[in-house]
């Protein structure tokens, strides 16, 4: 498979699984939880790298998962039990988990197959260059995109599934915890797969930059349309937008391909939220003018 | 420890501008900080934190140098822009505020790293060190770099200084600062600067990521310890000043370690322990507190049982079954018991193998509980015009709390009652 193929398509089936995600972040106004786990998983991946020795592993995704969990939690009790404010509890928090990740990536930094770039902004360069041969010989493609098109089918699958309870436990808490679904339980499977997802997205696109891919198109997909659904196919291909014009625009430049995807992203967003039909700042002033 | 001591020594000049600049940055962004924490303001920190990288790397751009102004200038302008957008957002689109921050912090951070790769790759010389903006390096602050900041530094104390009665006022109570016809947009702007501008200096110790830890940690684990805010302040700044050093220290001892990630987990540890020992608002301590009331509300509802099966026979001292007690008010068996035998270790209970009844202590404790609940109903409707059917509640949870110089006013305002609304008789004294 040709290299700029391969590095677009793990890059979109990345930001897909985000923005399916993000838009149930947003609409739970968990925006910033997202980008504290986001953060958070790092010390799970550098464990999980010097428990397993490698970074192709289950354990890898298991250990991200329960710290973000973890994280989720930690977050829920220092507000709680501490009575601290919640912006100051996620800030707390998360910076603590990552400046830990950090330190043990520099500690282990014979071992462990990481570096503080590749925390930032990843190396989907790369992706290219770690393909599966089988015993035969035969080139079965990256690597990554197996991982990242796993990924994105456990995530629609299980938005597939959950999706009664996703919706009313999103949009209506009340009415949900009423018929008797746990409004934390499903909360939690949110947090859990979030984790997952940016722990896999880890390698491409890094830990800060997976945030531009969870809010940005989610944000940008709930600029023009009031449809749930539509809002998640929407997301979807802001994503994958993003992933194309982000690298075209990192090769023009030559330089970082995470950091122009979530480029584009931004600029996605500015764009639709200047020219929406919908809910855009530019018709609703022509409509105000037109009243 | 030859290195610990070493470096207190300060002998190293080196050593003295790296301490002395880290002390400086990490203690006035702590200072500044606190109030992003007490506006709740905390993740705006954040995402000013992220969004001065483009700014540093246009800065670097148009000077072609690491000029610190430059690049000061540079963070300035797009930690600006970035909080003017955020703004934006939230107020012209559906999109909320946390939203609005998350997208812009990921988005800016995102062309900054953007930038800075390009940058590296022009092969521009200079521009190694860049990147340290990513996670602090202390130990690379020398001379003219450390004047600059310092100079920054303490501008923005002698601000808050100046200003810090109208800051306190504004996030406490930003509505009676208009009315008093304080400019509080004015003042608004001006501690945005300030915060963008610790920001812009900070980095330098902490880096980008974790900037937003010098400026929220020291005043959260401040917060723990005190209620005024003169004290947590200076707790804040002291909170700092020595993750600041201890950042120092670890830059000069290992100089292959990041500063910033050391930094945030000094701090974060002092952070902890506040939240879990601070003596009043810490985890433990409102643990124990609240434990404790709740066995002195138990307590106390088992003894005013006792005192109401007691009146309906007009002999307070009968000792009872526990069951005769769970009928009036459902315990679990076994937690009543409990709550029995530490009332009788007390000398407010007597007991007879399972026979249980008041002493003269117990009922005289538990009569106070009853008139208290009862003058309580009183006062209730008297001075509440709360329906008769609606107070018993409220004075279930008052019966328990009331100090006893509230009680004598009470007893006074109301005038000795004898009876409550529900036509029970209230005790006083020995009768």
């Amino acid at each position: 498979m040709n290299n700029d193929l391969s590095i677009i398509l793990t890059a979109s089936l990345v930001s897909a699984s985000c923005a399916l995600l993000g838009c149930f972040l947003i609409l739970r106004k968990m925006a910033m939880v997202g980008d504290a786990i986001s953060h958070a998983v790092l010390p799970g991946i550098v464990i999980a790298f010097l428990v397993s020795g490698s970074r192709d592993s289950v354990t890898m995704l298991l250990g991200a998962g329960i710290i973000g969990m973890f994280t989720t939690f930690l977050i829920e009790f220092f507000h709680k039990k501490a009575r601290l404010q919640t912006d100051a509890s996620i800030g707390v928090t998360f910076t603590w988990l990552f400046a830990i990740g950090v330190v043990l990536i520099s500690l282990f930094a014979g071992k462990v197959d990481l570096d503080q770039d590749c925390v930032l902004y990843g190396e989907i360069a790369y992706v290219p260059l770690d393909v599966i041969i089988t015993q035969g010989g035969i080139n079965l493609g990256p690597k990554a995109l197996y991982v990242s098109g796993i990924i994105l089918i456990v995530n629609l699958l299980f938005i597939f599934l959950a999706y009664r309870k996703l919706f009313l436990t999103t949009f209506d808490p009340a009415f949900a915890s009423a018929i008797g679904i746990s409004t934390a339980l499903w909360h939690y499977a949110i947090m859990g797969a979030v984790s997952m997802t940016t722990v896999a997205s880890f390698e491409s696109v890094g830990a800060i930059l997976v945030v531009a891919l969870l809010i940005a198109p989610a944000a940008t997909a709930y600029l023009i349309t009031d449809n749930f659904k539509m809002m998640l196919a929407l997301a979807c291909l802001f994503g994958v937008l993003s992933s194309i014009g982000g690298y075209y625009l990192a090769v023009w430049l030559d330089g970082s391909i995470a950091g122009a995807i979530a480029t584009i992203s931004g600029l996605l967003f500015g764009l639709v939220m200047i020219l929406s039909p919908t809910h855009g700042l530019f018709f609703k002033k022509i409509k105000a003018v037109a009243h | 420890m030859n290195a610990l001591l070493e470096f207190l020594s300060f002998s190293d000049p080196n050593i003295r501008y790296v301490a002395f600049g880290s002390v400086l940055l990490t203690a006035s962004s702590a200072i500044v900080g606190a109030f992003t924490f007490l506006n709740k303001k905390s993740l705006v920190g954040d995402a000013i934190a992220h969004a001065v990288l483009p700014g540093i790397c246009l800065g670097f751009i148009m000077a072609g140098t690491k000029n610190p102004v430059a690049l000061i200038a540079g963070a300035f302008i797009t930690g600006w822009i970035s909080l003017v957008l955020v703004e934006f957002i939230t107020s012209k689109t559906r999109i909320k505020e946390d939203t609005a921050i998350g997208l812009i912090l990921s988005v800016f951070f995102g062309i900054g790293i953007l930038m800075l790769t390009v940058i590296q790759k022009s092969g521009n010389a200079s521009q190694s060190g860049l990147d340290h903006f990513l996670f602090g390096k202390a130990a690379s602050l020398v001379g003219s770099d450390l004047i600059t900041f310092s100079i920054v530094a303490v501008i923005l104390l002698v601000i808050v200084f100046a200003l810090f009665k109208e800051f306190s006022l504004l996030a406490f109570d930003k509505d009676y600062a208009r009315s008093i016809g304080l400019p509080v947009k004015r003042i608004e702007l001006v501690l945005t600067s300030l915060i963008v501008l610790a920001v812009v200096i900070g980095i330098q110790a902490v880096g980008v990521v974790l900037m937003a830890a010098i400026l929220i940690t020291p005043a959260a684990a401040a917060r723990f310890w005190t209620d005024k805010i003169s004290v947590m302040f200076l707790l804040a700044s002291l909170f700092g000043a020595f993750s600041g050093l201890s950042g120092a220290f670890i830059s000069y001892t290992a100089p292959s370690m990041p500063t910033g990630p050391w930094i945030v987990i000094v701090i974060s540890t002092l952070a902890f322990i506040s939240f879990f020992f601070a003596p009043n608002r810490g985890i433990i301590g409102r643990f124990i507190r609240q434990s404790r009331i709740r066995k002195t509300i138990n307590d106390e509802n088992v003894l005013k049982i006792l005192y109401q099966l007691g009146e309906e026979n007009r002999n307070f001292f009968i000792q009872r079954l526990p069951d005769e007690i769970i009928r009036r008010r459902f315990y679990d068996k076994r937690a009543l018991v409990t709550i029995l035998k530490r009332l009788a270790r007390q000398g407010y209970i007597e007991r007879t193998r399972n026979l249980w009844g008041l002493t003269e202590e117990g009922k005289s404790r538990a009569q106070r509980v009853v008139k208290i609940h009862r003058l309580w109903e009183l006062y209730l409707t008297t001075y509440m015009h709360i329906a008769p059917d609606h107070v018993h509640e409220d004075a279930e949870t008052i019966e328990h709390l009331l100090t006893p110089e509230l009680e004598e006013r009470l007893e006074q305002q109301l005038g000795y009652p004898k009876v409550d609304p529900h036509k029970s008789e209230i005790p006083y004294g020995n009768t």
